[in-house]
């Protein structure tokens, strides 16, 4: 007789895991969650903004329990050099009404806190477990080893859930290693502040209403590089992250720039005097829509970051995860009536993702990931010409506006009109 | 702020037993020409000692990102056991 201890077992208690476990459990399905952590949530780091829409559709009042920081009111773009910043955004009272666009959150206590709603939806959640590698039997997944002993576990279906370095996509031979171009390393360091300080620094009037700041720029030193800084209810969390492959060519120390950020005039009076409360790091998939490995096998489907799911353009990544566990999750209900978990039955699957907003986001910015490596002006020189430029004509010193406009155009002329004018096309043939 | 005061703020049940980080041919660090552990780890847990042609692996300082798995194929990157390793307050 075939082995059989669940229907089906997840691989990593994160948003992708866990949301694939909430509707499963929900469904009446017999489902195990495997977490190497001491609790959910204990090894999983994000900037720390949460896009409440994919979770809502699962728990339609999930904020009434939630551990939220702040909804987003204001959401900053800043181009830094060594001393300036060139800055847009949108503030909007849109953003002020419910249902809210986003929050921080932490996600050690976020997940802890979603883990508990699957468990009271009928999960089981086993901690404190490594899984060192699928069953496949027949080419088929057919279980998970775990580190305890008689640490076998069987079932119908395996999701893998597991992380960015997810053991999973690469044994099972559905994509290569991970090269360094296709991950950022980031870091982010939580900084306690009084709650009146931040909403002061900040201009927002509660510890309800929060702001976000992205950064990037020439500051970063031809560095594919993602600053970040984000309002919690008495904290700041600030991070940066940067391409692997950059890193190692410039032999550069990720925390060393964290805290060359820190010290820069614009960002040091956001977390003057605050303490910082907690370091940490993680890597972020950046390879994008190229990166992302076939979705499914015999037996075996994965989600989020070990699926390398992540919009880096838009800061997204939990919500990705979140919407790919609940397809994963449908997929199998929907092969359960019919008892058959074959490749075939299961590459529904990487049709329903297709069909989301998941990888028809990816698709459109495919070609995002390599163009940024190849132009590498683009958060260079660029920004750095914008922010000399507003300094010239925000600086009043005598100088006839008209002179000054003949001096920026020279300027332009020396960037190359023709190079910028290719630059700007490639961008608008190749992000659409 | 420096790393090593940062670490204090980071919760670890440190596997006093196993490493889960291994080079396991030395020759390969002494070789080595970029020794990239040794710079992009985020905590600091590659040192290398030019006199003693020797790679110092400060696991218990691991934060798990495996960012040194990508940098070199030599080291032999696990999971801590089930339960160990590093545990966020925040995250």
């Amino acid at each position: 007789m075939k082995k059989k201890d669940f229907d089906v077992i997840i691989v990593g208690a994160g948003p992708a895991g866990i949301a694939a476990a909430y509707k499963l459990a929900t469904a009446g399905v017999k489902v195990i969650v495997i977490e190497r952590g001491a609790f959910p949530g204990a090894k999983n780091v994000m900037g720390g903004i949460f896009y409440r829409n994919v979770l809502a559709d699962l728990i339609p009042d999930f904020e009434k329990t939630a551990p939220l920081e702040r909804h987003i009111i204001e959401q900053k773009m800043w181009l830094l050099s060594e001393d300036s910043v060139l800055g847009g955004g949108l503030r909007s009272e849109k953003f002020n009404k419910e249902p809210y666009n986003c929050y921080s959150v932490f996600r050690a206590k976020f997940d802890k806190w979603f883990a508990q709603k699957a468990i009271e939806a009928g999960a089981l959640i086993i901690n404190e477990t490594v899984v060192k590698e699928p069953i496949v039997e027949d080419g088929k997944v057919v279980g998970i080893r775990t580190d305890r002993p008689d640490g076998d576990l069987y079932a119908d279906v395996v999701i893998a859930a597991d992380g960015i370095n997810s053991l999973f996509t690469k044994a099972l031979g559905l994509r290569e290693s991970i090269t360094p171009d296709k991950v950022a390393l980031t870091v982010k360091e939580v900084i306690g502040l009084p709650e009146k300080v931040i909403n002061d620094r900040f201009g927002v009037l509660n510890k309800y209403e929060g702001v976000t700041i992205e950064l990037t720029g020439p500051f970063f030193q031809g560095m594919t590089t993602m600053g970040f800084i984000y309002t919690n209810r008495t904290s700041v969390s600030i991070g940066l992250g940067a391409i692997v492959e950059d890193l190692v060519h410039n032999k550069a120390n990720i925390n060393d720039m964290l805290e060359k950020l820190k010290a820069h005039p614009a960002v040091k009076p956001l977390i003057h005097d605050g303490e910082t409360k907690e370091y940490m790091a993680h890597m972020i998939p950046e390879g994008g829509y190229f990166a992302i490995p076939k979705l499914y096998s015999d037996g075996f489907m994965v989600c989020g970051d070990a699926a390398m799911l992540v919009n880096a353009v838009h800061r997204e990544g939990s919500n990705l995860a979140i919407e790919s566990g609940k397809l994963a999750a449908d997929t199998y209900l929907e092969a359960k009536k019919t008892g058959d978990f074959s490749a075939k039955k299961l590459s529904a699957y990487q049709k329903k993702m297709k069909n989301s907003f998941v990888l028809k986001d990816l698709k459109m910015y495919r070609h995002l990931p390599k163009m940024m490596e190849d132009k590498r002006q683009l958060l260079t020189k660029y920004p750095q010409f914008a922010i000399d430029a507003a300094f010239d004509i925000y600086k009043i010193d005598g100088v006839a506006k008209i002179d000054k406009i003949k001096a920026i155009k020279k300027r332009v002329a020396k960037l190359g009109y023709i190079r910028m004018a290719k630059d700007a096309f490639d961008m608008w043939r190749k992000i659409r | 702020m420096r790393i090593e005061d940062k670490l204090y703020l980071i919760g670890y049940k440190v596997d006093e037993e196993d490493s889960h980080l291994k080079v396991n041919e030395k020759d390969v660090c002494k070789k080595c020409k970029h020794r990239a552990c040794t710079f992009v780890c985020p905590v600091d847990v590659y040192k290398y000692d030019e006199k003693e042609e020797n790679l110092a692996i400060n696991y218990d300082a691991c934060v798990e990102c495996g960012t040194c798995k990508i940098v070199c194929e030599y080291i032999d990157w696990r999971y801590p056991r089930g339960g160990f390793g590093v545990a966020y307050k925040f995250g």
